[in-house]
């Protein structure tokens, strides 16, 4: 799945995309699960096993079932770098990608996400090694404080592929066009993510980069 | 959050009996409301039972030349499908106007369509709330109360229904398919799915305790040009003040329906007959009866702009 998020745009690829709507059913939740369902009542815990694909490493937890994706990541397996901002999916500072989709580790439950591969910001690149969109937000000074980043990088990342996969947004004019990357565009798309420090144009300048092309 | 048990369902019909027959049982999909009221302890299930494993995921056609919308499809899915966007656009606009990508990504069908209400008292647990604690009072009423609803109040609630997506589905004349705990299946037009607050505002739709829904059905495609319109405090992820779907006509005929001013999408069918004649009059009969408190007023006339711009936008 690395692989298939580490995907650089060149404009002509950009422009390319299908209007086709690939959009990625497959992901959409339709796994069938192995774990059989408990009748009893007095059988049920509140306690259970999740594994869990992290950046690459399957990882076996025993959580409450209260633990939220977000807390298994930080709390349990120590990668904290996603952020708990607001733990209510207003901020996006918790964005990370399962399953090749970006959404907020804080409001859903670690147990719902059994077998799951989970991209987190260590997943993306190292300080050695960056991926472009960290590369990019570096270079272009897309943060001050920081705290939103991880989040802000993971949800770019995946609007990328949003984009190349042919998903529209409200601020599409055309419907069954294929998106176009803009400024508008990308700001539509990471409205979800909230940096207090203010740092919407360079990180808005960073992902134009990356797609491959410079900001409308 | 309040401790509790956990399970996956296997099937549709074995989730809502396992439902009808635990007590403090919820359904989790998306999850991205629950968890959320659960947090506040708002909501406390002591039991969830997950259904993101059934087969209820998918986008497909009708015998009657519409289209069957799996209640575990993703907003995300639903707004990209091909036959929503050339089809029914108002319902792709709609669901592309509400939350944020991350939760579109995540947010189901079934859930928009139950997902509760964001009236701040609604949120506040140490506030009088009718919808939350029946019969310790409504806080919105005589409080801040900007956000919330013009038509349809009671002297119980004047809350909001959030959903943008429901508002396309009201005008599109959706219907909601359901199985009841004892395996009973229904089908509950939208008109009949979402209810006004009157004296119990606690009781928000017509799905019963452990009944699931399965899909949602739209009929056959009716053309016209299809806008979305919705009007907030930010240009993106924020609920609407007001909104409106329309599907319009050549001839100006059409149908209409808003969000952000009732308990639930707001349409009166015998109006749209004034579609032709202009936002003006349109507005005075879907807005007629109107109770708006001093701080919401702003919404008749916002209502009245909002279906002239879309108008406008329509014949354009």
């Amino acid at each position: 799945m690395n692989d298939s998020i580490r995907i650089k745009f060149s404009r002509r690829e950009l422009l390319a995309v299908g209007a086709a709507s690939a959009v990625a059913t497959e992901t959409a939740g339709a796994i069938e699960r192995t774990v059989p369902a408990r009748a009893a009542p007095a059988a049920r815990e509140a306690t259970v096993s999740v594994s869990l694909v992290v950046n690459g490493r399957r990882e076996a937890l025993r959580l409450d079932t209260r633990t939220t994706l977000l807390d298994a990541l930080r709390e349990h397996l120590k990668l904290t770098g996603t952020k708990k901002g607001c733990d209510h999916g207003q901020c996006g500072a918790c964005t990370v990608i399962v399953d090749g989709r970006r959404i907020n580790a804080c409001l859903t439950l670690a147990v719902m996400h059994d077998g799951a591969s989970v991209t987190t910001i260590e997943g993306l690149g190292t300080p050695q090694q960056m991926h472009p969109m960290q590369a990019a937000f570096v270079k272009h000074d897309g943060f001050q404080c920081g705290y939103c980043t991880p989040g802000q990088i993971c949800s770019a990342v995946a609007v990328l592929q949003e984009m190349r996969q042919g998903v529209p947004s409200h601020v599409s004019g055309d419907l069954t066009a294929r998106p176009i990357l803009s400024a508008e565009e990308l700001r539509e798309r990471m409205s979800g993510n909230i940096c207090r420090c203010g740092a919407y144009p360079n990180i808005v300048e960073a992902i134009t980069e990356v797609a491959g092309k410079t900001a409308a | 959050m309040k401790p509790f048990s956990y399970e996956r369902a296997t099937s549709a019909g074995e989730a809502a009996a396992m439902a009808g027959r635990t007590p403090g049982a919820m359904f989790i999909a998306g999850g991205t409301n629950l968890l959320d009221l659960m947090k506040l302890e708002i909501e406390a299930p002591r039991h969830l039972i997950d259904v993101n494993g059934l087969s209820l995921d998918r986008i497909e056609p009708t015998a009657e030349g519409g289209l069957r919308i799996g209640a575990l499809v993703r907003n995300t899915d639903m707004a990209a499908d091909d036959r929503v966007r050339r089809d029914y656009a108002v319902l792709s606009r709609a669901v592309l106007a509400g939350a944020s990508g991350q939760l579109r990504n995540k947010a189901t069908t079934a859930g928009n369509l139950m997902q509760r209400t964001r009236c701040a008292y609604f949120y506040d647990t140490n506030q009088p709330c009718n919808k939350r604690r029946p019969g310790s009072g409504c806080s919105a009423i005589g409080g801040v109360s900007r956000q919330h609803a013009v038509i349809g109040t009671s002297d119980a609630c004047i809350a909001t229904h959030p959903s943008d997506m429901a508002v396309a589905m009201r005008v599109l004349d959706a219907e909601i398919e359901t199985v009841r705990p004892n395996g009973q299946k229904r089908t509950i037009p939208i008109a009949d799915f979402h209810r006004l607050p009157g004296t119990t505002p606690q009781i928000e739709t017509a799905i019963d305790r452990g009944e699931l829904i399965t899909a949602v059905t739209l009929p056959k495609p009716i053309g016209g040009v299809h806008v979305y319109r919705k009007v907030r405090d930010r240009a993106s992820y924020a609920f609407a003040l007001v909104s409106v779907a329309a599907v319009v006509q050549k001839d100006g005929s059409g149908r209409v329906a808003l969000g952000g001013v009732a308990h639930r999408p707001w349409r009166i069918e015998a109006a749209e007959a004034e579609m032709p004649n202009g936002a003006k009059r349109l507005a005075e009969r879907l807005l007629a009866g109107a109770r708006p408190t001093s701080q919401n007023a702003f919404k008749l006339p916002l209502v009245e702009r909002t279906l002239g711009a879309v108008m406008t936008h329509a014949r354009t």
